[in-house]
């Protein structure tokens, strides 16, 4: 292999996962660690300049394209306020510098596992990816060694092991029903091959697969009723990851099941995979909306609206069509975006007041103004009002598919409507009203908080033409 | 493919779905992980008759993996971590045993349905063996769900990889990149299991997951 955008998307990662597990003092492996996801963005945006060839086992189109842009960014930004983060705690002496060591090491691993999930063309290695991803995670999730912790990384663990397997069953199904058609041996799980082939495929054993897909790789998107793990995993674990979580990993299970969607949708035979993902992401949506109300930890309630949200869009991508499948791309890119900001703003205001629980926080607007401030920007833009990117894409979503199925939009916008009464309820008492708890100033990095935020707004405002058009090829591609 | 070594590799199969319901009414964590190991065992024979019927010398190593590792290595330290921890006696099962196993037998048959339906057009070894598969998986599954204990509920998960390594092999020509991926996330599956157990037993003096429930997130 050459030494080309492809290889060092993986191999900078993975080599800055090995250096960061040996190198001591946390100063120097934040900057390294925040280095190394700036050098990885950068190979990843250079896909768009030369595309580098693909194989058999490493794929770049226009669909992970994107995916990958959107995953090395919120990579590079959360490293930036991931060195702010963890100095503070080594202040406070939550984490000692041994564990630090294993932090970086980890969230290295884990831009590499995720970035061989997007690149990768076999769909056996796809599946190891995103068992390496949530390996790291699990680790990274209980890292802090207490109670709370402990537990919601066995559940994660677990469930998450569970999910994994049904999604292996699943790969060795498509196998089975390719074989016949490609024959024996490599090519069969060859993504770009299954693709090519996929019509004369044995629908039955493609249906089958794609349900043991859908729960498995589901279950990774954190889709209700399989979502148990997720508002434990997001609210114990250290906030950088938190972000990644909820911004990143989530899109790319999704995006393992796009792929497979994608190979139904050539075969006439199939089931269709859209009414299974509709049903899945309408009952994530409005689960999570009302589960939003009797939060009191303020990071599992931007858990549930992660919840909440990928329900949007794999609904969008349920329905599927040009346009469709263009609003669930954008949700998604902004979605990440927003969420992976507000975790920012969470994170420093968790370690001003020394909580996480709702109740103990208030007045941030009069304390912090700036993280306050932040925090409801973040929470107007991600209950989606306007200007802001998500109202768009969330009316993209409702007008593209209202014409087809007027009464599924409605359940939808209710899921909406009542997600916005939750997070403001719960937003007012937390930024303005009486100040409480500890006020000291922040130490904290603003600008990858506002440099999200300011793109979301921007989005919203004006979408680039070559964006647009670039998302367009996507959504046909998908079909 | 000649009759007799359809049978034998059937033979082994269902045997391996038999020693998955076996596991669902021990209620001690010894006999338990005996059990476990006889399923390792099994499996390590079918791997191993489906090597030589395939003609597929590369199964054999993921025979020798699942004799080894899983069947000998797994079930040793399992048991020593157990006496370190002084957990040997009974096993508190969430559901009780005669319900476990109707549910057990439920699934083999859903299974049975599921599979034999959708691939009529698989070799019939294939079908059969995949049919297993889900079984040994579903039950993997069951076992999970019913038991409270963090050993336990391990035993179960590596069972049910046992069930994806059956089925692996059972689609034929199946890339080996799979199988070794297979193993080696049970690996690392046991590296980081053996690391909570530990910090667990750091934290709880216990290795009951009930324990854990009680500092489930909100409830404070």
């Amino acid at each position: 292999m050459t030494l080309d955008a492809l290889a060092s998307l993986l191999l900078i990662p993975a080599i800055a996962a090995a250096t960061l597990a040996l190198l001591p003092g946390y100063r120097l492996t934040a900057r390294l660690n925040v280095l190394a996801t700036l050098l990885t963005l950068l190979s990843a945006v250079s896909l768009f300049v030369v595309e580098p060839t693909s194989g058999n086992y490493l794929l770049v189109d226009d669909l992970n394209k994107v995916f990958i842009v959107l995953t090395t960014f919120v990579g590079f930004t959360t490293s930036v306020f991931s060195a702010s983060y963890i100095h503070h705690e080594i202040e406070i002496g939550r984490l000692t510098p041994v564990f630090v060591r294993f932090y970086h090491a980890m969230y290295q691993a884990l831009m590499f596992a995720m970035n061989l999930a997007l690149v990768a063309n076999n769909i056996g290695l796809m599946w190891v990816a995103v068992e390496i991803a949530t390996l790291t995670t699990v680790l990274m999730v209980g890292m802090y060694r207490t109670h709370e912790a402990l537990e919601a990384a066995w559940k994660y663990f677990i469930l998450g092991s569970v999910g994994i397997a049904l999604a292996l069953f699943g790969t060795i199904l498509v196998y089975m029903a390719a074989r016949p058609v490609i024959g024996e041996g490599q090519e069969a799980m060859v993504w770009t091959v299954l693709l090519a082939h996929a019509a004369k495929f044995d629908p039955a054993l493609l249906n089958v697969a794609f349900v043991f897909l859908l729960l498995g790789y589901g279950t990774k998107v954190g889709l209700a009723p399989l979502h148990a793990w997720l508002p434990d995993a997001h609210a114990e674990g250290p906030t950088p990851i938190s972000a990644v979580l909820s911004g990143l990993l989530l899109n790319v299970a999704l995006y393992a099941l796009l792929r497979f969607k994608m190979l139904l949708a050539v075969n006439p035979a199939a089931i269709a995979p859209g009414p299974l993902m509709v049903t899945m992401g309408l009952i994530s949506v409005i689960f999570a909306a009302l589960m939003l109300y009797r939060r009191r930890d303020i990071k599992r309630m931007f858990a549930y609206s992660s919840i909440e949200h990928m329900g949007i869009i794999v609904f969008a991508f349920g329905m599927g069509g040009a346009l469709a499948n263009f609003a669930g791309l954008l949700h998604m890119t902004m979605h990440s975006l927003t969420k992976s900001a507000i975790f920012f703003a969470v994170g420093h205001i968790a370690q001003v007041k020394g909580t996480q629980k709702i109740a103990d926080i208030g007045g941030l607007t009069v304390t912090n103004p700036v993280l306050g401030w932040g925090l409801v920007l973040g929470v107007v833009a991600i209950a989606g009002l306007p200007p802001l990117g998500i109202f768009m894409s969330e009316f993209l979503v409702v007008s593209s598919t209202f014409a087809r199925e007027p009464w599924l939009t409605a359940i939808l916008v209710l899921g909406i409507v009542i997600a916005l009464g939750g997070l403001f309820l719960r937003l007012n008492s937390v930024v303005f009203g009486e100040p409480k708890g500890t006020t000291a100033p922040a130490e904290a990095s603003y600008v990858p908080m506002f440099t999200h935020l300011g793109i979301v707004l921007a989005a919203g405002i004006y979408l680039p033409p070559p964006l647009v058009s670039g998302f367009r090829n996507v959504a046909k591609l998908l079909g | 493919m000649n009759g007799l070594a359809f049978d034998i590799a059937h033979l082994l199969a269902g045997s391996l779905v038999l020693v998955s319901l076996m596991m669902l009414y021990q209620d001690r964590l010894y006999a338990l992980l005996n059990v476990y190991a006889v399923h390792a065992g099994v499996l390590a024979l079918s791997v191993a008759w489906q090597a030589l019927i395939q003609h597929a010398p590369h199964l054999y190593l993921t025979a020798l993996i699942a004799l080894v590792f899983k069947a000998i290595i797994i079930p040793v330290v399992l048991h020593r971590i157990i006496v370190r921890l002084g957990i040997h006696r009974e096993i508190e099962t969430a559901v009780s045993v005669g319900l476990t196993m109707m549910a057990g037998i439920g699934l083999v048959a859903l299974s049975m349905v599921v599979m034999l339906r959708v691939t009529p057009g698989a070799d019939a070894l294939a079908r059969e063996d995949l049919a297993f598969a889900l079984s040994v998986v579903l039950l993997g599954l069951l076992i999970m769900v019913t038991r409270r204990n963090a050993v336990s509920q391990v035993v179960g998960f590596m069972s049910l990889e046992n069930g994806l390594v059956l089925a692996a092999t059972a689609a034929k020509g199946m890339p080996l990149v799979v199988e070794i991926s297979v193993a080696f996330s049970v690996l690392i599956a046991f590296i980081i299991i053996g690391i909570f157990l530990f910090r667990i037993r750091e934290r709880f003096d216990s290795v009951d997951v009930q324990a854990l429930d009680r500092f489930r997130g909100e409830r404070r």
